[in-house]
């Protein structure tokens, strides 16, 4: 009843209608849907981020029996607005010897690559920018770029804690990306597709969520998940004990506002990519489907805040190891297992 | 001129121009972040071709791995980031010839290749065909490819581990004092 789709549709003929009445061609119209489509992608991400920011500061508050934010609007709520525009305001300090030209486009590319997943997540019903037939890989390959981002920014910051962030989390990423995206592979064996579309819509039905049938698959994605978004027990990166800040420890204002919206909006990534891949997606009963994706992507950011409230960090060998020498082998397991089972049960 | 040609254009003119500034670049961290742009040109020239699944396994492999990779190994060189330390040298015209050489085979090479445009529909998810393709008639060459780059990785290993064996040496271990062992035992 409050499905999107309809809107989405009436939008885009809408669109569509005014630009061919001004006589341009298909391309146009195509160019402009998808600038709309990314406007609106982007005030989405920045709303996601301003309640995950709170939400988070909330989390923590009770974790520790405090009150966290309370000031500021009912419960703290508009806290994050004020912050935003505190941070506005702030001066942009480049430090002298800093490497300009990667110094300032380090936080652009962090930003955008975490932006640019949002262009194939099902929010819902018929909301999907681009259901492109590549789906799940494009994602994978495009959060790379997040890692390059942190990488210039900790080089150019010409800062040894900024350097030492910036190799933590190329070793880091490096790492966990082969048994993530191993897990994923398991799941896309069972899909027999890359699309999220696709995947969604395979999993009508509760009985039919690929948890039940990748139960492995899920722990081992969440556990690289939290390492790829760099969250507690992983955040070696930045952790602000050894490291002052990391990576970021050179920027301010805004610039640092940049990858601090781009660390929580990965975070949400990861849970709507667990969502899709293993619960369901939008599917669900009598709610309207964008509604099941906000509640089961925001218990799974739920999951990742509860770990970072709860487990000390790992160190540094520890961190490899784990990831080598545990989380690979039992991505090669699960694989096998996947295998097996579908050479079993095929019809 | 339709988009298209204007899109490859754009393309061609950026990973030509971040080529040459890799190899222009004095400074090795940027020569790096400039390959990476030019890999991320050819992902998009895929793109225009209608491989997407090509174009995601370029960004996937280049960009996510082989690039972050030497980024890696640039950081943990010693003293890179010094003024003295130098990654040109003087064989720019031998480099040249070198590269214009290459540069006449390939273009002959595809000048001569008749090259086989189909009129079928372009195939919805090439990832599944493609990888039938590969466990099945290029399983050889495919596997082939896997020994070469396990034996690269084992060699790096090799070298890495010959490199700590015979520093060991050097820093003998000195004993622990006798108040030290109580501790520990």
């Amino acid at each position: 009843m409050l499905e999107l789709d309809k809107l989405v549709k009436l939008v885009g003929d809408g669109i569509e209608a005014v630009v061919t009445a001004l006589g341009l061609g298909p391309t146009w119209v195509t160019l402009v849907q998808l600038i709309v489509a990314a406007l609106v992608v982007v005030v989405f991400a920045a709303l996601v981020v301003l309640f995950l920011v709170w939400w988070e500061r909330k989390v923590s508050a009770r974790f520790q029996m405090r009150l966290g934010p309370m000031r500021v609007g009912w419960h703290g709520t508009i806290q994050t607005i004020a912050d935003a525009l505190k941070l506005l305001q702030k001066e942009l300090i480049t430090p002298a010897n800093v490497d300009r030209g990667i110094y300032f486009w380090a936080p652009v590319v962090t930003f955008v690559a975490a932006m640019a997943v949002y262009v194939t997540v099902p929010f819902g019903k018929g909301l999907i920018v681009r259901d492109l037939n590549i789906g799940i890989l494009y994602i994978l390959s495009i959060t790379t770029f997040t890692v390059i981002g942190l990488l210039m920014a900790g080089w150019s910051s010409n800062n040894k804690y900024a350097l030492l962030g910036g190799f933590r989390s190329a070793a880091q990423v490096v790492s966990y990306e082969v048994p993530m995206a191993l897990a994923i592979v398991a799941v896309v064996m069972l899909t027999q597709t890359l699309s999220m579309g696709e995947i969604v819509s395979q999993q009508a039905k509760f009985y039919q969520w690929y948890i039940w049938r990748q139960p492995l698959g899920f722990l081992i994605y969440l556990v690289a998940a939290t390492a790829e978004c760099n969250r507690t027990p992983f955040d070696l990166p930045e952790a602000d004990s050894e490291l002052v800040a990391g990576f970021v420890t050179e920027y301010s204002g805004m610039k640092f506002a940049m990858f601090f919206l781009a660390e929580f909006l990965n975070m949400f990534t990861v849970a709507a990519i667990a969502t899709t891949l293993f619960f369901g997606g939008w599917n669900g009963p009598f709610l309207p489907s964008w509604m099941w994706f906000l509640i089961k992507t925001l218990a799974g950011v739920f999951v990742l805040m509860w770990f970072r409230w709860t487990y000390p960090r790992l160190r540094v060998d520890q961190l490899m190891s784990f990831a080598w020498k545990f989380l690979l082998p039992l991505a090669f397991i699960n694989i096998v297992l996947t295998g097996l089972g579908i050479y079993i049960f095929r019809p | 001129m339709d988009t298209i040609s204007l899109a490859f254009y754009a393309l061609a003119f950026l990973i030509i121009a971040a080529a040459i500034f890799v190899v222009t670049s004095k400074n090795i961290f940027h020569s790096a972040i400039y390959l990476i742009l030019a890999l991320f040109g050819v992902a998009g020239i895929y793109v225009l071709l209608q491989a997407p699944f090509l174009a995601a396994a370029q960004v996937l492999i280049y960009v996510g791995a082989v690039s972050m990779l030497m980024i890696f190994a640039i950081m943990l060189t010693a003293r890179i980031a010094d003024q003295t330390i130098r990654h040109t040298n003087e064989q720019v015209p031998t480099g040249l010839l070198v590269s214009l050489g290459l540069l006449a085979v390939i273009v002959y090479s595809l000048w001569q290749t008749p090259f086989a445009i189909s009129s079928d529909p372009m195939p919805e998810g090439a990832g599944g065909t493609l990888g039938k393709l590969l466990l099945t008639q290029f399983a050889l060459p495919f596997e082939i490819v896997s020994v070469l780059l396990l034996g690269a990785l084992i060699g790096a290993v090799v070298i890495a581990k010959k490199d700590s064996v015979r520093r060991e040496p050097e820093a003998p271990m000195t004993p622990l004092p006798k108040s030290a062992e109580k501790v520990a035992g």
